[in-house]
């Protein structure tokens, strides 16, 4: 029998730590906010099927930023979660609340108890009756919870991206204007956000420096949690409904058409 | 992992068959994490064997019927038990999803159970998978939850249900309306006829069709029939409620098309055919 390689609690944890945060940098960004007709979800997706951003429950959404995989994972187990819940009392006494404190206790679990920790970051999203009854919940790679009261930003480099939220972020914005602001966050980082893929699988082509201050707006994953519907609010914006919304051709167009692929850093 | 029959405290983390990718139907994962929500759930057919028939409430009448550019569902508004009137404004007809509508026969408890664990069957499929089942698959799971309650039907409390969906895919959008029937034991047939009926007035109500159906009627036309189908099914089947203009009760309908989807009809429209039907028969002293 070999002795096990010791190493202590606290540097496990630190250790394990550091992976899940460089996991999740290396993605790309995914900004959700609160506007007047409901919750936003904007996320940098290269892919148009595989998804970062869903639907749970009537009034619940999801966003995530990391590892497709493991995201996924706990996407399908959410929505099993919720029917569940639903199925055996009421579709009214599913919450976004419940839902969040069952993803945190999931993944604490496995960042204590397993080898890898998962390399994810959770958006759960609840729209109100009226602007300002949204609740925006944040659930780290750790277990940890934060409430949001008007927008968060995961995934990629969020420090300029929330910087410029702050400055920007409106009270009761509409639709257009709240699609402008995220995007143009999302720009905030282009520059210098990483070049893994949606899936997490490492494939280089990162987002390009545009010089304009936009992300790539053809890769762009737009949903909202509509206020006004009836029973699920979710709904995703594409096409030529997505095209109207985003801040105006002439001053995407460089962004939309780089000269070289060089521009991720790997 | 451990099974246990409760739905999973809203606190404790996600267990392994909750992150598993098994199988993204719901029933099915219900029937192995809380087998007891089931509808018609273990136990339940053998104990339910010294309840006379006549105890239990059953629904009756709904038809079914294809026009230009989709197809409704139809039915009347009584559940009863043996000789009484258990109830006279339940509603047996409902939008399942997007693009399909279910109505129920025979014992309304079961069937109720059934349409709602069907709802949100069709919903977590789509919600799992990012896109809804074709129309085929729909009728599949259908056939495969109504013959999952074959112990209970083998007791005298069988419920089945009648489908009504568009075919988004069909080659020709006037002709997407699909009508499908079920038996007990799980057996599905899809009715090419255009019309359907089932429940104890379906014999009156499908003869009413028989002479009534036009496959080239607008969402209008078919509506009257449909309405004068469950009035002339009401008129010799005991079972079946017709029109109440004292307590305004009227039929519950639902169309599917391809433009609106499944949608439930205003009860205000609904009862303005129901009332010229009335009139209509008055004239005629029927």
């Amino acid at each position: 029998m070999s002795m096990p390689l010791y190493a202590s609690p606290e540097q496990l944890m630190r250790e394990r730590s550091e992976l899940a945060r460089k996991g999740i940098g290396r993605g790309r960004s995914v900004v959700v906010l609160s506007y007047a007709g409901g919750v936003l979800f904007v996320a940098e997706n290269p892919s148009t099927t595989l998804h970062k951003v869903s639907e749970i429950y009537d009034r619940i959404g999801f966003a995530a930023a990391g590892r497709y995989s493991e995201y996924e994972a706990l996407r399908r187990g959410g929505i099993k979660q919720v029917d569940m819940w639903g199925f055996a009392y009421d579709r009214r006494d599913v919450s976004a609340r419940q839902l969040t404190n069952v993803y945190a206790q999931t993944l604490a679990a496995i960042f204590t108890e397993q080898l890898k920790p998962y390399e994810v970051e959770l958006c759960i999203a609840q729209v109100g009756t009226e602007y300002g009854g949204d609740e925006l919940y944040r659930v780290t790679y750790d277990g940890s919870v934060v409430d949001e009261p008007r927008f968060l930003v995961m995934g990629g480099q969020t420090e300029p991206i929330s910087a410029k939220l702050g400055e920007t972020y409106a009270e009761n914005m509409d639709l257009a204007h709240a699609v402008d602001v995220a995007v143009r966050g999302l720009g905030a980082a282009a520059s210098g956000n990483g070049g893994t893929s949606a899936t997490g699988n490492g494939s280089p082509g990162g987002a390009k420096p545009s010089g304009t201050g936009l992300p790539e707006l053809d890769k762009l994953e737009v949903a909202v949690l509509d206020r006004q519907r009836g029973r699920r609010t979710f709904r995703r914006i594409t096409g030529a409904a997505l095209t109207g919304l985003l801040p105006s051709a002439d001053t995407s167009d460089a962004g939309e058409k780089p000269e070289s692929e060089g521009g991720g850093e790997a | 992992m451990q099974s246990s029959s409760r739905p999973q405290a809203p606190t404790g983390p996600l267990s392994a068959a909750y992150m598993s990718t098994a199988t993204s139907s719901f029933s099915e994962f219900l029937a192995t994490q809380a087998p007891d929500l089931l509808p018609g759930a273990r136990g339940l057919a053998e104990a339910s064997q010294g309840l006379g028939k006549q105890e239990v409430t059953h629904g009756t009448t709904i038809v079914a019927l294809k026009f230009d550019g989709g197809v409704l569902l139809a039915g009347d508004r009584r559940a009863t038990s043996g000789n009484l009137i258990a109830q006279r404004d339940i509603d047996k007809v409902f939008v399942t999803d997007a693009y399909s509508a279910v109505a129920i026969a025979g014992v309304a408890g079961l069937g109720l159970d059934i349409v709602r664990l069907y709802t949100v069957e069709l919903e977590h499929y789509e919600k799992i998978e990012g896109v809804a089942l074709s129309l085929d698959g729909k009728t599949n799971k259908l056939a495969t939850m109504v013959r999952s309650n074959l112990e209970m039907a083998m007791q005298g409390l069988a419920a089945v249900p009648l489908f009504v969906g568009f075919d988004t895919e069909a080659a020709d959008p006037a002709r997407g309306g699909r009508i499908v029937s079920f038996e007990a034991i799980g057996s599905r047939y899809e009715e090419h006829g255009g019309y359907h009926a089932i429940g104890s007035g379906s014999l009156f109500a499908k003869s009413a069709l028989k002479k009534l159906y036009d496959a080239d009627a607008g969402a209008e036309t078919a509506v009257r029939h449909a309405v004068e189908a469950l009035y002339d099914a009401a008129d010799d089947d005991s079972a079946t409620g017709g029109p109440d203009p004292v307590r305004g009760i009227y039929p519950t309908i639902a169309t599917v098309t391809a433009e609106d989807g499944a949608v439930k009809l205003p009860e205000e429209q609904v009862q303005a055919v129901a009332e010229a039907v009335v009139a209509d028969r008055r004239e005629r002293g029927e």
